[in-house]
């Protein structure tokens, strides 16, 4: 399915054309929700429509991770029998880590204008706040690792690795709220518990979770593909250079 | 383990980096916190134990980048991997002769905070206690996260990129229990140096698993 048409060197296919077009739609239909039809709060009054990019932004941010440790584990599973197999995981890996990060960045960045209106400050030393920080900070640092020139398999071995241990911080994030006394309100969406809102807030901030999700996993596909290309021209120039250097022997002698 | 523990402390004390470079760097540090905080004394002697793990986190750094450059240069590496070493010794042994240096180091750096910012001791057990928590979680991240960056051309930049956001809890429990222990602050400094024993537990237990993966070659 995320195959790449390395022919034609694109990464788009029919399918996720429609994603794409199915992508934008939503998010479009979210900004209608989230700005028009949904209500203001009583307490918090318009500063609360920050929630709706907020909140999925977190929950594609921690799936996003999720995908990547699992991912991961496959990869570290199949290498370990042949250091070329499994590389797919490997990209997988790679690129819901990416998407994970930029999701991360728009929840801090939206989490950061909400405070300003609501708390007077961009910025509060606050449980969730500075583990989110460190959660956005510990997968630089596992991007920039990917990122780094070394033989391909050492260093998506070390990646994987450290995907693995920096899930740990997942939990920490999401549990900061209840663990310690923070400024941080508790999650407004959890699983088994009941909901912190009702109603068109509801509805809005359930609907806005999966317009973000179809996005998501349409830049995941991508950045798949494009990671797919950059391996091709990668090995494509390499196999170029020892030809070119090989006919210059030829020719030399 | 001790095998391993041994070589690096012999080459630590031929090499004498720890204490003739990054002793005295890490004390001019201390004193360039002092200079930054114009060296009022009252703002010194609350951040005193948050300024020394920091010195610590700086120093600290340069010796686990400095353990696994040792390893790496002459391709050290490889002859471990080829030895009949097991990795759980590789790791530990590596953690301890990490745990011997950044105590030596430890043990210019208190001293330094004592006369540096005029603090006293109203707890030793603690100040002890979370010296050794913190000590341990430091050594055992470190090897883990410095085997991580080992070989690789830009392993001075990546590895406190990969280090400090790990270390950031252990910075954060080191600098409350000491700060019980100084008399700066009353509080539960007994839990935060329980939780950097906890810290320490967790990383020696995925060092012990994650280690085979992060020394293999190709």
């Amino acid at each position: 399915m995320l195959g790449a048409n390395s022919g034609a060197k694109m990464t788009a296919t029919p399918v996720t054309r429609v994603l794409g077009v199915s992508a934008l739609a939503a998010t479009a239909l979210m900004a209608v929700l989230g700005l028009i039809v949904s209500p203001p709060d009583v307490i918090q009054g318009e500063a609360v429509r920050m929630l709706y990019v907020h909140v999925p932004s977190i929950w594609i941010a921690y799936g996003g991770f999720a995908l990547t440790s699992i991912s991961s584990v496959l990869f570290l599973r199949r290498s370990k029998r042949r250091a070329d197999q499994g590389r797919h995981y490997d990209r997988l890996a790679g690129s819901a880590a990416e998407v994970g990060v930029v999701f991360t960045a728009i929840t801090l960045i939206t989490g950061m204008l909400w405070g300003k209106v609501t708390w007077g400050t961009y910025w509060q030393w606050d449980a969730r706040l500075t583990t989110t920080v460190l959660l956005f900070v510990t997968y630089l640092g596992y991007l920039a690792l990917r990122r780094l020139p070394a033989e391909p398999t050492v260093r998506s071995r070390r990646a994987a690795v450290m995907a693995l241990i920096s899930f740990v911080n997942v939990p920490i994030v999401h549990y900061s709220v209840d663990w310690w006394r923070t400024l941080h309100q508790k999650a407004s969406l959890s699983v088994g518990r009941r909901p912190e809102i009702t109603g068109e807030m509801y509805w809005t901030l359930l609907y806005s979770t999966l317009a973000v999700t179809i996005l998501a996993t349409w830049l995941i596909i991508h950045r798949y593909r494009v990671i797919r290309l950059e391996e091709l021209r990668d090995e494509e120039g390499l196999e170029a250079l020892i030809a070119s250097r090989l006919n210059k022997d030829v020719g030399g002698h | 383990m001790l095998l391993v523990a041994r070589k690096d402390l012999r080459v630590e004390r031929r090499a004498k980096i720890a204490l003739g470079q990054v002793a005295p760097l890490a004390l001019l540090i201390l004193m360039v916190f002092a200079f930054a905080l114009d060296a009022n004394t009252s703002l010194l002697e609350r951040g005193a134990g948050g300024l020394y793990w920091l010195a610590v986190l700086y120093g600290g750094t340069l010796l686990i980048q400095r353990s696994f450059d040792v390893e790496t240069d002459d391709g050290n590496m490889d002859a471990l991997r080829m030895s009949a070493i097991g990795m759980p010794s590789l790791f530990l042994g590596k953690a301890l002769a990490l745990f011997v240096q950044i105590t030596v180091l430890e043990l210019i750096l208190g001293p330094g905070i004592l006369l540096l910012y005029n603090v006293g001791v109203v707890d030793w057990a603690l100040l002890f206690a979370a010296a050794i928590a913190g000590t341990l979680a430091f050594s055992v991240c470190g090897v883990l996260w410095g085997v991580m960056s080992a070989g690789l051309r830009v392993r001075a930049t990546l590895l406190p990129l990969l280090l400090v956001p790990v270390l950031a809890p252990v910075l954060l429990a080191g600098s409350r229990a000491f700060e019980t222990a100084l008399g700066v602050r009353a509080g539960a400094g007994w839990t935060w140096a329980g939780l950097m024993f906890v810290i320490a537990a967790v990383h020696t237990a995925l060092g012990l698993g994650a280690f085979g993966f992060l020394l293999e070659e190709g």
